[in-house]
């Protein structure tokens, strides 16, 4: 009798110690973003106030309005969606076929090369492209900066799909081969379909790290080709003393990936747990 | 009975011959890829070896002068600082997330109410934008209004001077990286915690193992490939971050925290020095692959073992 309550008191002290340690590693990442709102949502005198306000009262959307009304941020958000749709499908459309074939054809060397260009530094990409593109006469387009992006999304997509299509079973696709199917069809028909899972994976996480992409647009982006990143950086530069704009331009860049985040939570763990692929 | 076996081997020798022919084939999916990487990839690196041997002139000329750039480094006192102080940081940078990731792992492997919102606000540092959060944070470093230096004194603490002091500046910009990305390290080490087999910890009850027991002979050796992996990738990660470091204190104050990559930016897009640009990323790009191959060296001992 006396063993088993101890064991119950051991197995509530444990449980406590599980809570408590859940705690201390969830509220430091709560903290930052909880803080992040607080700062945009309050005026001024607030927000330069010591001892801190923590909540705002009341909360004032002054900020957004202001980051809107004196940055051209409408375009910047426009940018950076044309530069992450375009940078995600152009990789879709080349990566996914060539994650089938290098699983296929089971071309490791092909492989090691995607992980290298994963190891590899961004700006070590961006010097001879910067180059390149100023020599092309199209710096202050949007054109290199969408080029640029696919060094991030299409080691991203390959990888992730040569992942998933190698754990496909190769019967259906062998039998639609015996049956007279070409290989595009037996891609296009048999194992396409069958691996749609990855392919979201590879979207949402292309799309992200695409979306996040800072040093490319830092030195290829013109005052009317800037990205979010890049807008909020400059809102940086220039307004230095007022935080609640600041922090109203982080969290109007950081909230679209946050709430992807929050939406395919089941998608990007499992694409991050098995390849441990991150852009830049 | 015989002839059935004959045709059954012979129709499988057909299949494995269909399927190297087609293993060549196989190769034209990957062609469209195969351009870009050269476009955007192979032809940057052989660029930068080219570069790296040629002084560039802002007016366009390049002037071949060997292996002047890389002498010229290898005499850079700058340059050699800012390899010390990226393999400081780069060291905290990798401890802490991959001591904390483990730790993380295993609590969330354990079932708790509400384990997937806990899960997901754990992930979110890793998955924002990171000039956002370096604007956050920056903020929150402030010495004189910062809410750190408040929840600090609030706990009857001294104020630390965060990034604005060369003491203090890279353990500081190391805590940010440990945030952001502490959760990858989680994610590496769940995926091998999901895969353990059940038996050995039912042997370990048996004979009456305690947890630190059981952890330390069972669950660490199992788990150690995976960390291992996660220290590989997490140690890349920390030699070329940029983001954060540019962001929060652009290299400062003075040069403090001036890492290869900041140093690697500045000589190339402030200076426009692009000839000694170009030896930095190929130092730079060396140092990275030797040490990812030592490590991968200590994995295959540790697996040899």
């Amino acid at each position: 009798m006396a063993v088993r309550r101890r064991s119950k008191a051991a197995r509530l002290a444990k449980r406590a110690g599980l809570g408590l340690s859940v705690l201390a590693l969830v509220s430091p990442a709560a903290f930052v973003f909880l803080w992040m709102l607080s700062l945009s949502l309050k005026n001024e005198v607030d927000n330069m106030a010591f001892p801190p306000v923590f909540v705002p009262h009341p909360p004032t959307f002054a900020n957004f309005v202001k980051v809107f009304a004196e940055n051209d941020f409408l375009r910047y958000t426009v940018n950076s969606c044309i530069v992450s749709f375009s940078a995600t499908a152009l990789a879709l459309a080349i990566g996914v076929p060539a994650g089938y074939g290098i699983a296929k054809a089971r071309a490791a060397r092909a492989a090691m090369l995607i992980l290298i260009a994963r190891i590899t530094p961004g700006l070590s990409y961006l010097i001879p492209l910067f180059l390149l593109f100023q020599w092309l006469g199209l710096l202050g387009t949007l054109t290199p900066i969408v080029i640029t992006h696919l060094v991030i999304t299409v080691p991203i997509v390959v990888w992730v799909m040569i992942g998933f299509f190698e754990g496909l079973p190769r019967e259906l696709e062998e039998a639609a081969l015996v049956d007279g199917a070409t290989i595009w069809q037996a891609f296009r028909h048999v194992a396409l379909p069958l691996a749609r899972p990855g392919v979201t994976v590879a979207t949402i996480l292309a799309f992200i790290f695409s979306w996040n992409n800072f040093l490319f647009g830092i030195v290829l982006a013109g005052r009317t080709t800037r990205t979010l990143p890049v807008a909020v950086y400059n809102v940086l530069t220039f307004e230095q003393v007022s935080w609640g704009p600041l922090a109203a331009a982080a969290l109007v860049v950081t909230a679209p990936v946050l709430l992807l985040t929050l939406l395919a939570q089941k998608e990007i763990v499992a694409g991050l747990t098995a390849g441990g692929v991150k852009g830049g | 009975m015989a002839e059935a076996l004959t045709r059954a081997t012979g129709a499988a020798r057909a299949a494995a011959g269909r399927r190297a022919h087609y293993r060549r084939r196989y190769w034209a999916f990957a062609l469209p890829a195969a351009a870009i990487v050269l476009a955007v990839i192979v032809f940057p690196w052989l660029f930068t070896l080219y570069m790296s041997v040629h002084e560039w002139e802002p007016s366009g000329g390049a002037l071949f002068m060997g292996l002047g750039n890389y002498l010229k480094l290898a005499a850079d006192a700058r340059f050699a600082w800012a390899i010390l102080r990226t393999l400081y940081f780069a060291a905290l940078a990798v401890a802490a997330p991959v001591i904390l990731g483990v730790a993380a792992a295993l609590a969330f492997n354990e079932r708790f109410p509400l384990r997937g919102l806990a899960r997901t606000v754990f992930i979110l540092p890793m998955m924002a934008t990171p000039v956002a959060i370096a604007l956050v944070w920056s903020m929150m470093f402030h010495p004189q209004l910062g809410v750190l230096n408040y929840l600090l004194s609030a706990l009857g603490l001294p104020p630390a001077s965060w990034t604005y002091s060369a003491d203090t500046v890279i353990p500081t910009l190391a805590l940010v990286e440990t945030w952001q990305w502490t959760p990858l390290v989680m994610l590496i080490v769940l995926g091998g915690l999901a895969s353990l087999p059940r038996d050995p910890y039912e042997a370990a009850l048996l004979d009456g193992a305690g947890a630190w027991q059981t952890f330390r002979h069972i669950t660490l050796p199992l788990i150690w490939p995976f960390i291992v992996v996660a220290g590989v990738i997490r140690t890349i990660d920390a030699l070329k971050s940029f983001d954060v470091i540019y962001v929060i204190t652009q290299g400062g104050p003075g040069t403090a925290s001036e890492t290869i990559n900041i140093f690697l930016y500045q000589q190339a897009f402030a200076y426009y020095h692009l000839g000694y640009a170009g030896a930095v990323t190929v130092v730079f790009f060396i140092l990275i692959i030797a040490v990812s191959l030592v490590l991968l060296a200590m994995r295959q001992r540790a697996k040899w073992q």
